[in-house]
């Protein structure tokens, strides 16, 4: 991944995201949502089930529009980009439920995902053009590295579909690596993993982290959430009821209420 | 024995000509999970517009031949910017009670441009038919088998080997996947129509000289071509060849050896019998993903 996301110098963030709001007919999924994520850092993104975590991933994805309030994405406002455009800036995402091209192989999978990097035309790919050829054995390559970064470059043709579901998980995180994004959106990495797939996952999050990316992570494995990130949102309800470091969230008041039921308010019966 | 191989070639021209058709219905249901009862129409546009260019104008046939591919592959683009795009609520349903409006339409135009006259045009290459055991083939035939091969093989090689087409079958397999690596969606259904209405008139412009074109001989092209697709496995390039050749010589063997009335009866039993027994066709695979 050379020559991709260039580390930001200074503390600008890579995505800030002002005062979003988005309601499914009575009900507000995102309520005023402001927060901004650091550049190479990773931030947790928590909240009980039903508190928007996904909602937003596909607001800042442009895979749903927000009513009101704007995303800007290393600077630029990309409230009006459709997906493949915020894809070729940058932001790439995973889905909680996997979503590959099961009939396709695991290599396959991850030249797709290179698609948006390469500049060869239809009509060239068709005429087997040498600066074609050239291209896709390049892409070639750099598909056999992400598999090799994620530990599938053993089953490079097998077909995706086939795959234990923890390692669907990982080539999934592949294929959104294949884009080179600079934020990465994962959602519910660890959902389905067992222990020991969980602690490489750790570990592969932080080296993405390590090139430069910047990570958002929707998780309910709090052990891992806490571990890895560096920053913590709180959404419960469509509002943004916490922010900080794990630490101080782990220890705010509201955060417990929403996790553990409110707390009984002394009130005179 | 001259008679059945004679009952094959006439057969593996016709079944040629469906098997490209049925390419056409194949590789747009491989890429955009759609069903386009119009692709007959654009068999019709491709052999009439040979016509036109080559005994109207009087343009050399394999200008023409390339530029009749051009003509309606844009025209299928066009139906697509025009007709299926803007769809609100992309229901298969709706779609495709929309591609039979569409095919109503192309063969209202047809009949407004070129009358209610068939036309003929004369062979690629004045060949004297090739004899072979006593059957005759016809030149022409050999060429459509030669097209074909060439589709095919530049079909497979484009949806296996280059990035494009990967990310066709990407569109298809899984639309969501597909959507979040960014792939332009739009983009890729146009092509797709592109290819596959280029696709109908290559069927159309190469059967142009051996047969009687009109303004609605589509309809029924286009019924033998989805009835080839799906008896191959419709998504699969290698069954729309080998349904639409089975279907071909089927067809030639009922009329041999049955009645000629039985022609057309031939596809639609063939396509029953399919929807019965089998209904992923004979190379489709079992699991068909909906979503």
């Amino acid at each position: 991944m050379n020559g991709t996301a260039k580390p930001m110098t200074g503390s600008d963030p890579i995505l800030e995201i002002r005062d979003v709001n988005k309601a499914f007919g009575g009900v507000q999924a995102l309520d005023r949502i402001g927060f901004n994520l650091e550049n190479a850092s990773i931030t947790g993104l928590i909240g009980p089930n039903g508190a928007g975590k996904t909602t937003l991933f596909n607001v800042i994805t442009g895979m749903l529009a927000p009513d009101t309030g704007d995303i800007r994405f290393a600077g630029r406002s990309i409230e009006k980009l459709e997906v493949h455009q915020r894809v070729a800036l940058g932001i790439a995402r995973t889905f909680q439920n996997v979503e590959l091209f099961e009939s396709m192989t695991v290599l396959d999978n991850i030249l797709v995902g290179l698609f948006t990097r390469t500049r060869a035309g239809m009509i060239a790919s068709m005429l087997r053009l040498p600066r074609t050829r050239k291209e896709e054995t390049l892409a070639r390559d750099q598909a056999m590295e992400l598999l090799n970064f994620v530990g599938l470059q053993d089953y490079a043709h097998r077909k995706s579909g086939d795959l234990p579901f923890g390692w669907q998980r990982m080539l999934e995180v592949a294929r959104a690596m294949a884009a080179q994004p600079r934020l990465l959106l994962l959602d519910e990495p660890a959902a389905g993993l067992n222990m020991a797939e969980t602690g490489h996952l750790g570990e592969l999050i932080k080296e993405i982290r390590s090139r430069g990316i910047t990570i958002l992570l929707v998780e309910h494995d709090m052990s891992l959430t806490m571990s890895i990130s560096d920053h913590i949102v709180v959404l419960d309800q469509g509002g943004k009821i916490a922010e900080g470091p794990p630490r101080a969230v782990q220890a705010d008041e509201a955060v417990m209420a929403a996790y553990l039921g409110k707390k009984a308010t002394p009130t005179k019966d | 024995m001259q008679e059945l191989l004679q009952y094959l070639f006439s057969g593996m021209t016709n079944g040629a000509v469906y098997a490209v058709i049925a390419l056409g219905f194949s590789m747009l249901y491989n890429s955009t999970d759609l069903i386009n009862f119009a692709h007959g129409e654009f068999v019709m546009l491709g052999a009439l517009c040979m016509v036109s260019l080559t005994a109207g104008a009087g343009i050399a046939l394999v200008p023409a031949f390339f530029v009749t591919v051009a003509v309606v592959a844009a025209a299928g683009m066009l139906f697509e910017r025009l007709a299926i795009r803007p769809v609100r609520n992309p229901q298969p349903v709706v779609l495709i009670i929309i591609t039979v409006g569409a095919s109503i339409f192309l063969r209202g135009t047809g009949m407004l441009i070129w009358g209610k006259d068939a036309h003929s045009i004369p062979p690629f290459l004045d060949i004297a038919p090739i004899d072979i055991a006593g059957a005759r083939l016809l030149a022409q035939s050999v060429w459509i088998l030669v097209i074909v091969t060439a589709l095919t093989a530049g079909l497979h090689l484009f949806y296996k080997k280059t990035l494009t087409g990967k990310a066709m079958t990407a569109c298809a397999v899984n639309k969501k996947g597909a959507w979040i690596v960014g792939i332009p969606f739009k983009w890729m259904v146009l092509l797709a129509f592109g290819l596959s209405t280029g696709l109908g008139a290559v069927a159309g412009a190469s059967i142009a000289p051996i047969t009687m074109s009109s303004y609605d001989m589509g309809t029924i092209l286009g019924l033998k071509g989805f009835c080839g697709a799906m008896l191959g496995g419709l998504g699969s390039l290698w069954g729309a060849i080998l349904g639409g050749f089975l279907l071909g010589i089927l067809e030639a063997m009922g009329v041999g050896f049955v009645s000629s009335g039985f022609k057309d009866a031939t596809a639609f039993l063939l396509l029953l019998l399919v929807l019965y027994v089998r209904p992923q066709g004979i190379l489709g695979t079992a699991e068909v993903k909906r979503f």
